[in-house]
């Protein structure tokens, strides 16, 4: 089994001035590691921003008190984010519109899922200790 | 992260500075909306300062441009970087905005 190591573990409070910050940590560690720079500049920053702006404005509800934890594992393979909010949590597997779709393309919503499922090489949703989404980074 | 507006000739010019997110998406529609109920009809929105754009800045835009052209005017956008193009791809949104290499080119195809 591949060695693995925490590169980031942090919690914000739920408010989306945060987000800035910790993106741009994430991304600094995804360079760090030597990862395709399109990957870190793109597929890491949009797909947290997405992570990160669900879990503090659907899954805390925006609500001020409570918080966002942001944890990276790293390991040969693949970078995975964990992005946990105090919420109920959601079917990621729901039927959701296609938002490239001509009937759906001047709609102002729907693009922030469909963003992290072709930024990422596979996102997942789960209980432990909060709702959690997690994001996975294939390396090359 | 901050927004720039300016006047060449017809066009309303903005540069966006930084990223377009959610935290600070309304700020841009608010200072466009301004403008165009000023009357202004052609707007342009610069990239080349802009780091990364979310979901909610993506949509930000596909709504600017629809109230513009409800108004009898046009958005068009310049200077995006190779993540911004292909964010624009993914999303099928280069299909919907004419976007131009450059300031001088975006401006002149007014």
């Amino acid at each position: 089994m591949a060695e693995s190591h925490v590169a980031l573990d942090v919690e914000i409070p739920s408010d989306v001035k945060y987000m800035e910050g910790v993106i741009e940590l994430a991304t600094r560690k995804c360079r760090e590691l030597s990862i395709p720079p399109q990957k870190c500049s793109l597929n890491v920053r949009v797909a947290l921003a997405e992570a990160i702006s669900n879990a503090i404005l659907r899954g805390n509800g925006d609500a001020a008190h409570k918080h966002v934890r942001v944890r990276a594992v790293v390991n040969d393979a693949a970078v995975v984010f964990d992005v946990t909010d105090e919420g109920p949590g959601f079917d990621l597997a729901a039927d959701r519109p296609d938002p490239t779709a001509p009937e759906n393309i001047l709609s102002e919503d729907g693009r922030g899922l469909f963003l992290m499922h072709r930024l990422m090489d596979r996102v997942e949703r789960f209980q432990s200790d909060g709702n959690v989404v997690r994001l996975t980074l294939n390396r090359e | 992260m901050s927004f720039s507006i300016s006047k060449q000739g017809e066009v309303v010019v903005v540069d966006v500075e930084g990223q377009l997110i959610v935290g600070n998406r309304q700020e841009l529609k608010q200072k466009v909306l301004d403008e165009l109920e000023k009357g202004e009809k052609k707007f342009l929105i610069d990239f080349s300062q802009t780091g990364y754009i979310d979901s909610s800045g993506l949509g930000v835009l596909v709504s600017l441009s629809k109230k513009i052209r409800e108004q009898g005017g046009e958005l068009r956008l310049a200077n995006l970087n190779d993540d911004l193009q292909t964010l624009f791809e993914l999303t099928k949104l280069d299909t919907l905005f004419q976007i131009s290499d450059t300031r001088e080119r975006a401006l002149e195809s007014f």
